[in-house]
């Protein structure tokens, strides 16, 4: 009889990296299938050709850095499917290329891989091409086109090193109604024109692959959090904090600021609040960390929105958060149990 | 806040939910037969290990003193069955050392009554000579810290108890042994629970059991004495309530000051199968010679609560409840804190709450794939003493050892396990910090010895 001999605890539970992060890609299936019946096939091989080039950069730098392979953990398949979450739905494939190798190699692969990066990897990735491509990065196309199931946007089959065509032509041509080619929040900053809750919450806007419907976002949030998968704090904080922060506003200037149900609902504030700001890696680990975390998110992205040169300011407040969680993890740490009385007596 | 419409078991904040096993708390007591040779260890306790007073050849009665405390921090050992001293000397003990042991080869023909006992009248005697009964017993701490029982009750002159805690939560998955005190031993821990406050001073207890076992709730209320000083309280099922710490304040709402005993703060605490056995023995007279254990874990047949011999060999005890073939991770204690052990040699000892046997496969996979920290946070939420294990991990992993302990108070870990149960990086948490604590223990004793060498 050979005698196993460990060290305790012997009894562990079922929670494992891999378990978290294939629910998080799980949880993104229903986000992800509204956005290709929305956009049809431009978003299917945007979400396609990201998470590859995610999944092949990974590989690739696993065997430069002679390591076993990480494809396993789910991770990169996590960066592969936000980044083209994030970006225009008829974003040009060679640019998706780009996004999703900056994403995995600077993002993530260059701090030591996964749980020593700093920034959320996917945002790495976006905030690349963004700088790159700035007009590819705010060309947005009409959702539920006629032809959306049997041809690609143009835009999306652009030569590689190319500059992507001009679409206002093509658009034309779909005739969907009242497109204007702006996000709402463009519409909002430079028109003064709100858009209605109603639509924002089921997605029928003009927004990135990913973004447009703030109640699917929600509910797989929701399932996440109940799985405890994710911290609900975060996305709670975030928009809070927003909220919040838009509600001031709009006390001061009712005219000029819109509602915060506008500022929760536009762009991609959900879907950054409830899967991007929720990073694990990237984000405080503290208790009282991922509260102060989340409300710097919140109201760093509705500055961005008021004050800014950008219409959309979640992704940069994001990256600022991320940049920020050593610091306050650093000034959070937690209370140890036995020290409470301690002020009193000294 | 507890709302006065919604009754709820009192609790600590933190802690885990793990798969609880307590299939044997339904099954009663039963003896176990005599192993043809017991080993009894000297040192069964915290403190200086016991004089044997016995020689190779004598023969020893059931109950006799063969060992006789050495000083006050030390305990005797009393003969466990009848027999004959086959021989005194080092014997493998389970923690892997080798041991002063005494090896007794029991009569086998004879009937095992307890022959020697001298019945006190408890009621008469007084603080100190109670002190002195209580040591004369042999009993140290039932619940695995293994501390004499007398040197806890001795309370200081300038220290005023106010409340007793005793501890039945047993939150340790799969060990019912204490369960099943509760259950069929009331009466002696109600007599243990009126020596202890005799002897400390304290002038009330609380008695604090975890909701899973609402049968040893129902027999303690029935039990109470009728002027109130004795309170029965349920506590969430929830590991681990029974650590010190968390079951003073989830009863009292008290917290130890960090670094201190639980008397700071006016109280003391004690396991339930330490008073039931003192309120057993003491008036008999008698010394410790076994205890009730919970034998349990896929690999055995008869799992159950088993009166043991102390001395017992495990591997007599293993093959008396039908361990099968496939048994190859054992375990002395609860799966969250308890040791596996290498031999089958090492005797069962005053401090062993549980043997567990698990096959190949039956715990979880042998090597998982340990990954870097994701800071889940998930460590932080689980901790009981509200540390920062994710940030202890880190410096572990870059050998940070004095930081660990200097800024991030790595001496308050009592090893509960929490962190390793929840992580998802499978990072062997505990394993580090004890580690680091050795390694830090080693380097403070190194600085002493230089510093009195220069």
């Amino acid at each position: 009889m050979s005698m196993e001999l460990r060290t305790s605890p012997h009894q562990v539970s079922d929670r494992s990296v891999e378990r978290i992060m294939k629910h998080v890609v799980l949880s993104l299936l229903p986000v992800c299938g509204f956005s290709v019946w929305q956009y049809g096939l431009s978003a299917l091989a945007l979400l396609l050709v990201t998470t590859a080039t995610c999944l092949a950069t990974e590989r690739l730098l696993n065997r430069a850095a002679k390591q076993p392979s990480t494809l396993n953990d789910w991770s990169a398949t996590i960066t592969g499917v936000l980044l083209a979450l994030t970006l225009p739905p008829a974003f040009p494939l060679w640019m998706a290329v780009v996004a999703g190798f900056v994403a995995i190699a600077i993002g993530k692969a260059l701090f030591g891989g996964l749980g020593f990066n700093v920034f959320n990897p996917a945002l790495i990735g976006r905030a690349f091409v963004q700088a790159a491509f700035p007009v590819a990065i705010t060309t947005w196309v009409p959702a539920f086109s006629a032809q959306r199931f049997s041809e690609f946007v143009p835009t999306t089959l652009t030569a590689p090193l190319m500059m992507p065509p001009d679409i206002v032509e093509w658009i034309k041509l779909q005739a969907v109604d009242a497109f204007t080619g702006a996000t709402p929040l463009a519409r909002w900053k430079f028109e003064n024109v709100v858009a209605s809750s109603y639509d924002l919450l089921t997605g029928v806007v003009t927004a990135s692959a990913g973004e447009t419907s703030a109640i699917l976002i929600l509910l797989c949030g929701a399932y996440l959090a109940a799985r405890k998968f994710m911290d609900w704090r975060i996305p709670v904080a975030v928009l809070a904090s927003a909220a919040l922060t838009a509600w001031m506003f709009q006390l001061y200037d009712p005219a000029h600021y819109p509602a915060p149900t506008f500022v929760l609902l536009s762009g991609g504030l959900m879907l950054g609040a409830v899967y991007m700001a929720t990073d694990m890696a990237t984000s405080p680990v503290t208790p009282l960390g991922v509260w102060i975390y989340g409300a710097v998110i919140g109201v760093v992205t509705v500055m961005i929105r008021y004050f800014g040169g950008l219409t959309e300011g979640v992704m940069y407040a994001i990256l600022l958060g991320n940049a920020l969680t050593p610091f306050i993890d650093l000034y959070t740490q937690p209370r140890v149990f036995g020290t409470r009385q301690q002020g009193k007596k000294k | 806040m507890r709302l006065p419409f919604f009754k709820r078991a009192a609790t600590f904040e933190h802690g885990i939910h793990p798969a609880y096993h307590k299939e044997t708390g339904c099954l009663p007591i039963k003896r176990l037969a005599f192993a043809p040779r017991l080993i009894v260890p000297l040192s069964q306790h915290i403190g200086k290990p016991a004089l044997c007073c016995v020689s190779v050849g004598q023969e020893v009665l059931r109950g006799q003193v063969i060992a006789t405390a050495d000083g006050f921090v030390s305990l005797p050992v009393h003969a466990p069955a009848t027999g004959v001293v086959e021989a005194i000397g080092v014997m493998p003990a389970a923690n892997g050392k080798m041991v002063d042991s005494i090896t007794i080869r029991v009569y086998e023909a004879d009937s095992q009554e307890v022959q020697v006992r001298t019945p006190r009248d408890i009621d008469a005697m007084d603080k100190k000579e109670l002190l002195a009964a209580i040591q004369d017993t042999g009993v140290s701490g039932f619940g695995g810290a293994t501390f004499p029982a007398h040197v806890k009750l001795s309370v200081p002159p300038d220290v005023v108890i106010d409340t007793m805690v005793v501890n039945g939560a047993e939150c340790e998955p799969f060990l019912t042994c204490d369960h099943r005190i509760m259950v069929e031993r009331t009466q002696d821990l109600i007599r243990g629970i009126r020596i202890a406050m005799k002897v400390s001073g304290a002038p009330r207890t609380v008695i604090g059991v975890e909701d899973n076992k609402p049968d040893a709730i129902a027999a303690i209320g029935a039990a109470l004495p009728a002027d109130g000083s004795i309170t029965v309280q349920a506590l969430e099922t929830k590991y681990p309530q029974g650590a010190e710490d968390t079951i003073i304040y989830a009863l009292l709402g008290r917290e130890i000051p960090a670094g201190q005993r639980p008397a700071s703060i006016g109280v003391l605490v004690n396991n339930v199968m330490t008073l039931a056995y003192l309120g057993r023995l003491l008036p008999a007279g008698e010394g410790i010679i076994e205890r009730v254990l919970t034998v349990a874990g896929p690999a055995v047949e008869k799992p159950g609560n088993y009166i043991v011999p102390i001395g017992t060999p495990l591997r007599f005890l293993l093959e008396q409840v039908g361990a099968k073939s496939s048994a190859q991770e054992i375990i002395l204690g609860g799966p969250m804190m308890g040791m596996t052990i290498s031999s089958l040699d090492v005797p069962i000892t005053k401090g062993t709450s549980g043997v567990l046997a698990f096959g190949k496969g039956e715990l979880p996979a042998e090597k998982p794939r340990v990954y870097a920290c994701i800071k889940c946070g998930e460590c932080l939420k689980v901790c009981p003493k509200f540390l920062n294990p994710s940030q202890l991990g880190l410096l572990a992993a870059k050998r940070e050892y004095a930081a660990m302990a200097e800024q991030y108070n790595l001496d308050r870990c009592f090893e509960c396990g929490c962190c390793s149960y929840v992580c998802p990086s499978h990072i062997p948490l505990v394993q580090q910090f004890r580690i680091a604590k050795a390694v830090n223990r080693e380097s403070a004793a190194n600085r002493s010895t230089e510093a009195a060498t220069k």
